[in-house]
């Protein structure tokens, strides 16, 4: 195939490359970076047992749990007494303040306007996860 | 030695595990536009409703036994369902992710350990971690591990766990002769009336079947099935899923399309949705098919089916470029006058974003930053919240999802509430 130059050639535009090609000597601080900081790294310790629920109502605000919050819930730790946690309550999910004594299990609400769940006898505790930590956007 | 382990009822699983009311009820998953029975608990499955059955032909038994059904949450379904293979990975340095609930294990070096305790261990986990019931069958190949999860599944005496390799050799030989010969990973719904035909209706028979003569009567993946049975490895763990070459979308309309507007609307959003895969796993597309095709089961429609490749002048993860090039193809292959059920777009010859080659002219490549946008919005309020004008304003071709849960897991604004 013969090519020929076109009689009225077509202006093609070229980019102007603006920033400038590194060659000297490296940054000092080159040995000394470590990365960013990630907020899910801070949040979660096992990524694959975690999951985000979202707060409605008022019946945790004494511990510092506001309607809208944001919880991270990490379900594979074993509840122990005095975490706060997400449980099953007559087939809706529900966040309390687990608290055991012996043989006695309570659901305890951090509101004065609630009164604590004790579960009966044979009632089986239904923890769903560990709450670890409280998401609120300020603005 | 080998481990599959399998989701109990996956789909249905994951719904329970964010709406526990559901726990003990009767629940189905629906196909896509709620057509049919894909997922069934075992209240269902008691029930005798069979897989693959139209919704609209159990409307009466639901409501005698109050069947709960959910359209299928794909978002939520793949989002459990890479948690679970994440978590089922650490019980092995080897995996095989063989479906969305299924995976194997290579379980080579853990012949000294109880694998019954190991894969009680392995339940435990996953149902603490996320809250979904799974069965584990150990073999010494990959058939017979299958095998070892049916039986766990099916027989309750097991616990959920099955060690095929702990059986006395008569205990096996007990327990395969109780299982039809259907059952057997490979055999298939084609190989069993003939396998039957020729007297070879549970498993114990087929493993004791001369493989020559198998094979001369059936194929070398049967005979391969026979060696698996009898405990010799013929098939490998595959570990790696290969890159993906080619990125497709498309569906079956909720009503037939007629008019070029409506197909138009629902290409582009197919390659909306192929384009977001896309810009996720980090590549731009040379090329966008595009096809559309009425019901080859409706053979009294005139039928019509057709597809056409259009490439890009640069390589592009541009929604808006991939839309253009998708509709040109579209308006060359449009013929009024059928009943379109089907279009499709596929997103091919991928390239890497970060081996992208300088352009020598300057053609329009799309505006990334706009991408982004986008991508993080749709992210936030789901998929399609901010989307081209070409896609449309709630059209009749959208799928019918009507009793759809929330992505509790994959989008920001439909997390689980907890009062």
């Amino acid at each position: 195939m013969i090519s020929i130059p076109s009689p009225n050639p077509r202006r093609v535009p070229r980019p102007l490359f603006l920033s400038r090609v590194p060659a000297g000597f490296p940054s000092p601080a080159e040995d000394y970076v470590e990365g960013t900081l990630d907020l899910n790294e801070h949040l979660i310790a096992h990524r694959e047992a975690t999951f985000f629920v979202r707060v409605k109502g008022h019946s945790m605000t004494g511990a510092g749990i506001a309607d809208g919050d944001l919880l991270v819930v990490d379900r594979s730790l074993e509840a122990a007494s005095g975490d706060i946690v997400v449980a099953v309550i007559d087939g809706e999910l529900t966040v309390k303040r687990l608290w055991q004594r012996g043989g006695r299990v309570r659901l305890i609400a951090e509101n004065p306007a609630f009164t604590p769940i004790e579960l009966k006898d044979g009632q089986e505790l239904a923890v769903w996860g560990v709450v670890t930590s409280i998401v609120r956007r300020m603005r | 030695m080998f481990a599959l382990i399998d989701g109990n009822n996956f789909y249905v699983s994951c719904e329970r595990v964010f709406d526990p009311k559901l726990e003990g009820r009767p629940v189905v998953v629906l196909s896509n536009n709620d057509g049919c029975v894909v997922a069934r608990s075992q209240e269902v499955k008691a029930l005798g409703v069979k897989m693959g059955v139209p919704w609209f032909q159990l409307k009466d038994l639901a409501k005698q036994n109050g069947i709960v059904a959910k359209s299928s949450n794909y978002s939520l379904y793949g989002d459990m369902s890479a948690r679970m293979m994440a978590v089922l990975g650490q019980f092995s340095p080897d995996q095989e992710i063989y479906s969305i609930d299924e995976c194997f294990l290579g379980m080579d070096g853990f012949e000294r350990y109880d694998l019954a305790a190991y894969g009680q261990r392995i339940r435990a986990r996953v149902r603490q971690w996320l809250g979904l019931p799974v069965c584990v069958g150990f073999g010494e190949t990959k058939t017979l591990a299958k095998l070892a999860n049916h039986v766990a599944k099916k027989r309750p005496g097991f616990g959920g766990v099955c060690d095929l390799g702990a059986l006395s050799p008569a205990g096996r030989d007990a327990l395969l002769e109780g299982i039809d010969v259907g059952e057997v990973w490979g055999v298939g719904y084609r190989g069993t009336p003939r396998l039957k035909a020729l007297g070879i209706d549970n498993v114990k028979a087929l493993r004791d079947a001369d493989p020559k003569w198998l094979r001369r009567e059936f194929s070398v993946v049967l005979e391969r099935t026979v060696a698996e049975l009898n405990g010799t490895p013929c098939i490998g763990l595959e570990e790696e899923a290969p890159a993906k070459q080619q990125i497709m979308s498309s569906r079956a309309f909720g009503d037939y399309v007629y008019e070029l507007a409506g197909l138009e609307e629902a290409v582009a959003t197919y390659v909306g949705r192929a384009a977001e895969k896309l810009r996720r796993q980090g590549s731009l597309a040379g090329a966008v098919q595009v096809y559309v095709r009425t019901n080859p089961f409706k053979a009294d429609h005139p039928q019509y089916q057709r597809g056409l490749t259009v490439p890009l002048a640069e390589p592009s993860d541009d929604t808006r470029l991939l839309v253009r090039a998708a509709l040109l193809g579209l308006k060359r292959l449009y013929k009024p006058g059928y009943a379109y059920q089907k279009a499709g777009v596929m997103l091919m010859d991928l390239t890497d974003t970060s081996h992208m080659q300088a352009a020598l002219f300057d053609a329009d490549r799309g505006n990334p930053a706009v991408m982004r946008v986008m991508d993080r919005i749709n992210a936030y309020w789901g998929r399609g919240t901010l989307r081209l004008a070409a896609e449309g304003v709630d059209p009749a071709w959208r799928m019918r999802r009507g009793m759809m849960s929330p992505c509790y897991t994959t989008r920001w604004s439909e997390l689980p509430l907890v009062n």
